[in-house]
């Protein structure tokens, strides 16, 4: 439990009767309603979990809210960004964000950063604050919000998504397991989808992120029981949570009995990515076709054979004249329907999985393969501007 | 007897999109063996080629995880669930 000095925390009259169902709850009161008031609690992330957990923070009465966020408002955040209008495309989030969360309420304090956190500023940011929750997207981020936390004595409200899945918890390891504890190393790149590659129920980043909202206040509050040794996971689909348990492993290199790690480390190299990571940026000129190329060798009548390795339910959306439709993930098992002499190209949605392919493919011994740049995303901006995307 | 064994969203690519599979054995390693037979894709995803559960994917025998059970602990009974549980980062 936090344990802030509320000699110098007076709520105002309009304050009282904002908090006003609060304050006749025995477990919140005045005197929680205070303690909600002097905790801060600093927010990574203000995308699908961010939103909605930072909205409902920010209507309790959280005195100090950071958030950190670098990125712009797209069109396809909107499904589930909640914190963010069809207006704000194209803004900054942690502006659309801010403005969202005064209109909420104004009598909260909110500090943004705008920066991509990492080992060079992360314990900086997270120091000042009692609470972090984390809501980010990729590997190298939760173990380094995850080590900070741990370093710096701090609980560490954790959510994570993918299409109709949900997983909770709370890392505290003054008290329990930390991030590390549960899951020792990250799996390599490109293995787990993500939710741009994989999709993600626009609800379900509201579930898991009230969930954390609510682990928060209760953290505030030191009311209840918390998800500290508790995992929880949730499916929308079966309506289902399963509550798991969780333990602090003694030989965990940060919070064990002999941490080896004893600072930040590098991040990007421990989850197996270089500097800007993208296998599309490490293939060979010569391994890479434009879209104006392609399409240029479709005018002439110099089509090389398609590979979409997208999933089925993409090629619903938008398609090119394919010839053949493999995904990814089955690649190897169906690479025989491949003619090895013949000239490819693969394309998915960005280029990105394509690589992926063409570097499993080129190993494999075709020679004459290719990978569509910026995927059939960019065949839509560039050559069919009728072309949905998605 | 029954055992349930929970497949998550992320591995169900490789399990011929099941969300659960029953199985007959009579223990955690001989269940999770009889998943990875019938559906081979899925091996490389929870086991190192030499057999060991990968360090990015935690299986629990009801809610305990099996890293903490050994000998008679991870023998199943009727109405036993495992749930295979990989690091999701997913966020935004
Ligand atoms: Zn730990």
């Amino acid at each position: 439990m936090l344990n802030p000095d509320l000699s110098t925390i007076d709520l105002s009259l309009a304050e009282f009767e904002r908090y006003s169902r609060h304050l006749i709850m025995p477990e919140v009161g005045v005197e929680g309603q205070k303690r909600l008031k002097a905790a801060s609690v600093l927010i990574i992330g203000t995308g699908g979990l961010g939103s909605p957990l930072s909205m409902y923070l920010a209507a309790a009465g959280i005195g100090r809210m950071g958030l950190v966020d670098f990125d712009v408002v797209d069109t396809t955040n909107l499904q589930r960004q909640i914190a963010h209008t069809t207006a704000d495309v194209g803004r900054p989030k942690l502006e659309s964000a801010t403005e969202t969360i005064r209109a909420i309420n104004p009598h909260v304090q909110v500090d943004g950063y705008e920066t991509l956190i990492d080992s060079s500023n992360a314990m900086e940011i997270i120091e000042p604050y009692d609470i972090v929750i984390d809501g980010t997207d990729n590997f190298p981020t939760r173990y380094l919000v995850n080590d900070a936390c741990v370093l710096l004595g701090k609980p560490n409200v954790y959510g994570s998504i993918f299409r109709f899945e949900g997983q909770a918890s709370v890392f505290d390891a003054t008290q329990g397991p930390c991030y590390r504890c549960l899951y020792p190393e990250p799996p390599p790149p490109g293995l787990v989808p993500s939710c741009a590659e994989g999709g993600v129920l626009g609800i379900l980043p509201g579930i898991i992120g009230i969930i954390q909202a609510t682990e928060c206040i209760k953290i505030i509050l030191g009311k209840g029981n918390t998800l500290v040794g508790r995992f929880l996971v949730f499916s929308a689909l079966e309506m289902k949570f399963r509550e798991l348990k969780l333990r602090k492993d003694p030989a965990c290199p940060i919070c064990g009995e002999n941490p080896s790690i004893t600072g930040l480390i590098d991040y990007q190299q421990f989850c197996g990515l270089d500097r800007g990571g993208k296998t599309s940026d490490l293939l060979d000129p010569s391994e890479r076709i434009s879209v104006a190329e392609l399409h240029e060798r479709l005018r002439n009548g110099r089509k090389p054979a398609l590979v979409d390795v997208r999933e089925p339910h993409e090629l619903q959306i938008s398609r090119l004249d394919n010839d053949y439709e493999i995904p990814l993930g089955n690649l190897e098992t169906h690479i025989h329907e491949l003619d090895r002499d013949q000239e490819l190209v693969v394309y998915c949605r960005s280029g990105e999985r394509s690589a992926k392919a063409v570097k499993f493919l080129k190993e494999a011994g075709f020679s004459n393969v290719r990978n569509l740049v910026g995927g059939i995303l960019a065949w839509a901006n560039e050559v069919d501007p009728e072309m949905p995307k998605y | 007897m029954a055992i349930e064994i929970h497949i998550p969203t992320a591995l169900r690519q490789y399990a011929d999109q099941n969300s659960t599979f029953e199985v007959g054995a009579g223990e955690v390693h001989a269940a999770l063996n009889e998943l990875t037979t019938r559906f081979p894709k899925l091996r490389p995803h929870l086991f190192t080629e030499d057999g060991k559960l990968r360090n990015f994917v935690n299986v629990f025998l009801n809610d305990e995880n099996i890293r903490h059970l050994s000998g008679d602990e991870l023998k199943l009974k009727d109405g036993d669930s495992i749930s295979i549980v990989p690091a999701v980062a997913g966020g935004r």
